[in-house]
């Protein structure tokens, strides 16, 4: 088995996380699919915004980035961009990534910069009270949706996927060991590529929301996730609480920092 | 337009030209913009200019997310840059406020145009210098310098890098639509070298290295990320070790460092063209564009037979508070002119405490102040 500490800051320790907090099993996949792909430490930039899990990147022993909201994306372009051998991995919420950073996430995919993000969705603000986030289902409620959330929501990884990104896969944290594999394809992949792992917030949403604790959130993603190539034999209104799991996306597109290489390359060798 | 021989290259050129310029001698490697008038030439030429010497360029698709970038470059170890104008600075400040917390090296232009808001897009202004010194939320330390033409353009552009990596601090660089856009003649001596700073880097190994030490100059060695020394970098208040605290001891020792390197270094930093005159009772502080109608209304006036006191500083943070001083024990007045409604008065009166009047000239219909009317000003006090 790994042993899980050779890659963690255990000064840190205890995480900020709660109790039945699903951030902590995503954390454990990303650090399983990090030492499958066997990447060296030093060569793994890690970079987040705001919120509960964007403080992951304190608890990991990597160069780590912990930047301003929604803007995890956007530093982490300048780091690729600057520096293409380094691995950059942006961890981010679904407020961080597609609310106030929303901007940065659609423009990174289109450009198709070689970076991995894999995207916590909570549906709902956790760090900052359970706010109502852009992924809320409608009708849910919030401490600022208290008669439930008119808003529709987002389907943050089909944004991806229009904007551009070469690999889009959304999964849950009660099937941590496939999540695995597609952290681990996102991070291999050449490309911008999006790994949305649904994950029970029960401090601010479950509560709020009577699904109950950590334990009762997780059955209940079991329950409404379906495969995609399950989902692709049913009607829209059988989909309609449900949440698709699978490889959404993989595809090949010229890749950003690529391409500029080669720009440099034909510019110095026009003016030699 | 260029002319050349073997040790001078005239040139004739803008003040956006000659930051790009100044940017490139100094070791810029990266540049992330956002298109806006009157600073877009910039990015312009550094699109064309960049990918010559390995370096990169982006247009990103907002001002906050170039400066973000440009955070992230700097990290890994490029010289980096952003240029912008009044709206997109107001947009900067987010990540210009994290840059002074997690004492990441950047410069940022602001070629100031009129405002508020979308203002004045296409006409000149003074009108950023509190913003750039407060923009942002909280307290922080900054550097602001200001050129008065083209050749200093391209100078305190150098300048501006070399301060930024040796106190690790957002540098800004303020000009405004009148030097960016004159086109003035350049001469370029070849054989000139700049010296150029580099940011310190720490002569301990990894498992040793503290990214916020406390050290004798109060700027802690940097190291880039990639280079074996995995730390931790945040916008959150942190200690020595980088990583966020809530302890008061802690906090109030890194607050006070992180503003002190600035402060207890501003005798080296500010710097201040004098041009004074034995007896002289009128006192005169003017700086960037400004200060060219201002050296005109000086020769006038003595022409006329009236000595000034002329003082130009080329860094307006930190406050050159000691030469204001100097000059308000020296002067009956100080006038101050200026395009907005006396941002810098407010320092100098400050600075002068009380020892002196200061007297406001003020424009802020994107014309420039004309010598005649500082000459006024002038002849009104004789
Ligand atoms: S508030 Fe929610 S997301 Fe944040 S740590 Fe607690 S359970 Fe996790």
């Amino acid at each position: 088995m790994l042993d899980y500490n050779k890659y963690l800051r255990q000064q840190k320790f205890p995480l900020i996380w709660c109790a039945g907090c699903g951030d902590g099993i995503v954390l454990k996949s990303m650090l399983r699919a990090i030492d499958k792909i066997g990447l060296s430490k030093d060569e793994i930039c890690m970079v987040s915004g705001i919120g509960c899990s964007s403080r992951l990147t304190g608890y990991v022993d990597f160069n780590t980035l912990h930047t301003t909201h929604g803007r995890a994306i956007a530093f982490a372009t300048g780091v690729k961009m600057a520096k293409p051998e380094m691995h950059v991995i942006v961890v981010t919420g679904d407020g961080d990534a597609t609310a106030i950073g929303g901007n940065h996430y659609i423009h990174a995919a289109r450009r198709n910069i070689d970076i991995s993000v894999i995207l916590f969705n909570n549906n709902i603000y956790g760090m900052t009270g359970g706010q109502v986030s852009p992924t809320t289902p409608i009708g849910s409620r919030a401490s600022t949706a208290p008669f439930g959330n008119p808003e529709n929501s987002f389907n943050i990884s089909g944004l991806a996927e229009a904007a551009g990104a070469s690999f889009v896969a959304r999964g849950t944290v009660h099937d941590a060991l496939i999540l695995d594999k597609y952290i681990e394809k996102a991070i291999r992949k050449k490309g911008f590529s999006v790994v949305e792992v649904m994950t029970p917030c029960p401090t601010a949403y479950g509560r709020r929301n009577r699904i109950g604790d950590g334990v009762a959130m997780i059955k209940d993603l079991k329950e409404h996730s379906v495969s995609v190539r399950k989902a692709s034999k049913m009607s829209e209104e059988e989909l309609n609480d449900k949440v698709v799991t699978g490889i959404l996306v993989d595809r090949e597109r010229p890749e950003y920092t690529d391409n500029y290489n080669k720009l440099i390359e034909r510019v110095k060798g026009s003016n030699s | 337009m260029k002319q050349k021989n073997d040790q001078f290259e005239v040139k004739v050129i803008t003040g956006n030209e000659a930051c790009a310029e100044g940017a490139l001698a100094a070791g810029l490697r990266f540049f992330a913009g956002y298109p806006i008038t009157p600073s877009s030439e910039i990015a312009e030429i550094l699109s064309m200019r960049l990918p010559a010497v390995g370096g990169k360029f982006i247009q990103m698709e907002d001002e906050i997310g170039a400066m973000g970038a440009v955070i992230g470059a700097s990290l890994v170890g490029s010289k980096a840059m952003t240029a912008t104008s009044g709206p997109g600075f107001s947009l900067k400040q987010e990540n210009l406020g994290y840059a002074a917390m997690a004492e990441v090296p950047c410069v940022v232009v602001n070629v100031m145009r009129g405002g508020p808001s979308t203002g004045l897009p296409t006409l000149p202004s003074q009108s950023d210098l509190m913003q750039a010194r407060w923009g942002t939320h909280g307290d922080h330390p900054i550097i602001a310098l200001c050129p008065h033409g083209v050749r200093e353009t391209y100078d305190l552009t150098i300048r501006a890098f070399n301060l930024s990596e040796k106190y690790r601090v957002p540098v800004i660089l303020l000009l405004d639509e009148i030097i960016g856009h004159v086109n003035e003649k350049v001469i370029f001596d070849k054989k000139e070298k700049f010296e150029l700073w580099q940011r310190e880097t720490p002569d301990v190994p990894p498992e040793n290295y503290l990214p916020y030490k406390f050290t004798e100059s109060d700027v802690p060695p940097m190291v880039s990320f990639g280079k074996g020394y995995r730390f931790h970098v945040t916008g959150l208040v942190h200690d020595e070790t980088g990583f966020p605290t809530n302890n008061s001891e802690q906090i109030i020792k890194f607050l006070q460092r992180l503003n002190r390197k600035i402060d207890r270094y501003a005798d080296d930093i500010i710097q201040v063209h004098e041009d004074s005159e034995e007896g002289a009772k009128i006192g005169l502080f003017a700086f960037g564009s400004t200060a060219r109608s201002a050296k005109n209304a000086v020769n006038l006036a003595r022409e006329k037979g009236v000595k000034i006191n002329f003082i130009r500083p080329t860094v307006l943070w930190p406050f050159p508070q000691k030469h204001v001083a100097r000059l308000a024990d020296q002067c009956d007045c100080i006038i101050v002119p200026e395009m907005n409604l006396g941002q810098m008065a407010h320092e100098v009166e400050w600075a002068s405490a009380g020892k002196t009047e200061v007297i406001k000239v003020n424009r802020i219909d994107g014309e420039p102040i004309r010598p005649s009317e500082i000459l006024d000003a002038i002849m009104e006090r004789v």
